[in-house]
């Protein structure tokens, strides 16, 4: 006997949470940490291809002349902020507390987007000193990555917007609780990227 | 057939309904070791090489932060094969990185 797709397997009480209550929402949380694995293969690859590049900068301008300390230690610590806000859209989903989730993600979209506007800015003012992604290898392989990570989580401000939307109509159900679990995981899992990004491209060109 | 998921899921202690007290320690535990590795480098606290590690070291923390105080890793019906997929994925990457790292600068620093 095989069950319905999205029939409920337990009550909503202190076993099991809401968006792993379905044999649907346990396989698609499984499913997308199999994602993160492969996307991390992909950061892998870019990483590599950055750390292999960096110092060929073609006498174009270098890591220490564009790398501003500040800028990056904002953007670095707008993105841990949203990482917990965004814990806390889970924790609130898990307690039923629709308002409360929303909020957070509310939160966490905004942080997201003040990233995304440093991130821009930084870019924009690289351009206009010169720093195009063609100039040199250390800037394509720098544009490519850092540019990479920008789009993941610009999407996921699509992402989570969505989701609001859903959760202000439906409320919080089976479907609805797994999609903030599986967009905090992305979310979280951005926010790891980030570390690196902020280790390894920006400590490191300071050094 | 039916009953596999009327078992309970494993790594998880019930709903928390306090304060989130494992949320803010997780933040403030990624605070402290993004400025620890931020002081490092301003202070140029120890040679170049070393410096690069003990960095690395607090970047793959953080992993763990992340991991562990957020993204509810150990949660799972029966065995945990996401723990594989993504042990597995760390894998592949620390292939990819050293790998390519080192066909690449075979022979010394060069441009390409």
């Amino acid at each position: 006997m095989s069950l319905a797709h999205e029939e409920v397997l337990s009550t909503p009480s202190s076993d099991v949470p809401v968006e792993y209550s379905t044999e649907d929402g346990a396989l698609k949380i499984f499913g997308f940490w199999i994602f993160l694995a492969t996307d991390l293969i992909l950061f892998a690859c870019l990483f590599t291809m950055y750390q292999i590049l960096h110092i060929n900068t073609a006498g174009g301008p270098t890591e220490q002349e564009l790398y501003d300390v500040p800028g990056f230690t904002a953007e670095t610590l707008i993105l841990l902020v949203s990482s917990f806000t965004c814990g806390l859209a889970t924790l609130e989903m898990r307690r039923g507390r629709r308002s409360a989730s929303m909020g957070w993600l509310v939160v966490t979209v905004l942080l997201g987007l003040s990233f995304i506007f440093l991130e821009v800015r930084e870019f924009v003012d690289y351009v206009n000193r010169g720093a195009t992604m063609q100039r040199s290898a250390f800037l394509s392989s720098f544009f490519t990555l850092v540019g990479t990570h920008g789009c993941h989580v610009s999407l996921g401000i699509l992402w989570m917007l969505s989701i609001l939307y859903q959760l202000g109509r439906r409320g919080i159900s089976a479907m609805t609780a797994r999609k903030i679990f599986i967009v905090g995981l992305y979310w979280h899992f951005l926010d790891v990227v980030w570390v690196f990004i902020f280790t390894v491209v920006y400590l490191q060109g300071v050094m | 057939m039916s009953s596999e998921h009327h078992e309970e899921l494993r790594g998880f202690h019930g709903i928390h309904r306090g304060f989130p007290w494992s949320h803010v320690v997780g933040l403030v535990v990624s605070l402290v070791l993004t400025f620890a590795a931020l002081w490092l480098v301003q202070a140029h606290a120890m040679p170049h090489g070393l410096l690069l590690a003990v960095i690395l070291v607090l970047a793959v923390l953080q992993i763990v932060v992340q991991l562990f105080f957020f993204m509810h890793f150990l949660e799972s019906y029966g065995p945990r094969y996401h723990v594989t997929s993504l042990a597995l994925a760390f894998v592949f990457t620390v292939c990819i990185i050293a790998g390519s790292l080192w066909i690449m600068t075979f022979g010394g620093e060069q441009t390409y």
